[in-house]
């Protein structure tokens, strides 16, 4: 579904990306998100920046900003927004976009959630040791020792597991996530 | 009255405390959970971020397992991200033909299928708040926690709408408030009630991160509560484990134990301390839970690691004793 003929390519792709996501062309830059975002005051753009941006067609600075990456999905914008917009989902939907065509500048929020995947697609559950383990290896090798205590109260208080669990139903997760992928492709 | 059962994988280990308590309490309310089948991750807050299809695949996988579950068909998940998401795919497929006719062909490649509207996932505060109620469960308490001063923190995940919110307030929600004053607790009016733990930020941008984690903890602690009660691992893990990593980011020294509101239910039903896996906590739970005569085992806790150029006297904690 695309938008009409005063929508630019780029905002129609970003729409189509998110469920609900045509309610951007009623954005009324009014700020509310911006205001109400917790990582907000981190943000390269605040959200209300980000639309005016997609509105204008400004791929490249879009992908280049950090701020979808800085979204911690709290729906705080969503549930403010007076035109209903899911701003949350828009964000997600500028994460996929960016990861799936190779756009981002900083690699680490990307790199953590493929790590994370990585272990749900192998064994259909998450695996805190593995993630932490090569996301700091990876990006902040000196990290550990920061939350040395952490890890070791987590340890000795039995929180930390040592191995994955696999569901039974591994093969069929395999299945599905192939064919859910191959789909999303061709969409 | 029966429900499927949507631990997550946070309740297998990390936040086995709050599976342990979820259990214990369950059956003296009266309510009886059966775990979904061969259940995997719902993905969390990472695979949205990755592939719309696929994430929504993997969650949708979990209704269908969770459709199997006999005689209910209530599904409830104590891990607000699994509530969300589990929510959020059931409410997002029966409204985007395009998006679920793409995972019902993925769904059948492993002879699954879910009808979205078959099943009502809810979180396991909606449940114990709307289906139990505070006067039930004050009924039931035998050791009000009268004299804990609780932070109640709900937040983000929960209470936004849009996917049902719990059946509270997005902004300010009160259900937890009244199940902790039922138990007898002295229940602060704590103003970040719902703002969001940051997630994920502390492996993102530490910085960001700890900034998000020490708003909560300095607005608990500038309420003079003994404890933040949550009702989700991610917001433990973040108040609790990053705690001592916030305090030296930004050279504090705060002590807020945080508990999961199923133990402060067990506790005020007279359960021992021990069986609701109260102990597990980073931060310990000890000197809070004193204050009202409940003795929990020593457990031993990873020293504080001294600078090699620290010639400071050695000083007791700032709250320590409560």
């Amino acid at each position: 579904m695309h938008g009409p003929a005063d929508t630019n390519g780029f905002m129609a792709e970003v729409m189509a990306a998110a469920p609900d996501g045509e309610r951007l062309r009623t954005c009324l830059q009014c700020g509310t998100c911006g205001g109400s975002c917790p990582s907000g005051p981190d943000m390269d753009h605040t959200p209300r920046q980000i639309f005016a941006m997609i509105n204008a067609g400004m791929r490249d600075e879009v992908f280049h900003s950090n701020t979808p990456w800085y979204c911690v999905s709290c729906y705080y914008c969503t549930v403010r927004c007076p035109k209903e917009i899911p701003i949350t989902e828009l964000m997600y939907a500028l994460k996929r976009m960016a990861v799936q065509q190779g756009v981002y500048d900083d690699s680490k929020a990307p790199d953590f959630s493929k790590t994370f995947m990585g272990w749900v697609e192998d064994y259909g559950r998450s695996f805190e040791l593995g993630l932490m383990g090569q996301h700091m290896i990876r990006h902040n090798p000196f990290g550990a020792f920061k939350i040395a205590d952490m890890a070791v109260g987590l340890v000795t208080k039995g929180r930390m597991a040592f191995a994955p669990t696999r569901i039974k139903g591994m093969d069929g997760l395999k299945r599905i996530l192939a064919k859910a992928k191959q789909l999303e492709a061709q969409s | 009255m029966k429900y499927g059962y949507f631990p997550g994988c946070s309740l297998e280990k990390n936040a086995a405390a709050y599976d342990v308590s979820t259990k214990a309490i369950a059956g003296p309310l009266g309510l009886e959970f059966v775990e979904v089948e061969d259940w995997n991750c719902c993905g969390a807050t990472e695979y949205m971020s990755l592939n719309l299809t696929a994430a929504y695949s993997l969650i949708a996988r979990n209704l269908a397992q969770a459709s199997k579950t006999p005689g209910t068909d209530q599904l409830v998940a104590p891990c607000s991200l699994c509530y969300l998401n589990l929510r959020k795919c059931d409410k997002n497929l029966g409204l985007h033909a395009d998006l679920s006719g793409r995972v019902a062909k993925a769904l059948a490649e492993a002879g699954l299928s879910y009808k979205p509207g078959t099943l009502h996932a809810r979180h396991l505060l909606d449940v114990v708040y709307h289906d139990i109620g505070p006067e039930a469960l004050a009924a039931k308490v035998t050791r009000p926690l009268s004299g804990l001063r609780v932070a109640p923190y709900y937040g983000c995940l929960l209470v936004r709408p849009e996917f049902h919110n719990g059946g509270d307030d997005p902004e300010y929600p009160t259900s937890l408030d009244k199940i902790l004053t039922a138990l007898g607790a002295e229940v602060v009016d704590y103003p970040l009630k719902a703002q969001c733990c940051g997630g994920h930020m502390t492996q993102i941008s530490e910085a960001t991160g700890f900034e998000l984690i020490r708003r909560l903890i300095k607005g608990a602690d500038d309420y003079h509560a003994d404890v933040i009660v949550t009702i989700c691992p991610m917001c433990q893990l973040n108040l609790d484990g990053f705690q001592g990593a916030m305090n030296r980011h930004f050279n504090t020294s705060y002590h807020i134990p945080v508990l999961y509101f199923t133990q402060a239910i067990g506790l005020a039903m007279g359960m021992a301390p021990r069986d609701l896996g109260i102990g597990d906590e980073i931060v310990s739970a000890r000197a809070a839970l004193s204050k009202i005569g409940h003795e929990v085992e020593a457990v031993p806790e990873a020293a504080p690691r001294k600078k090699k150029d620290d010639k400071s006297l050695p000083m007791p904690g700032r709250r320590a004793g409560g």
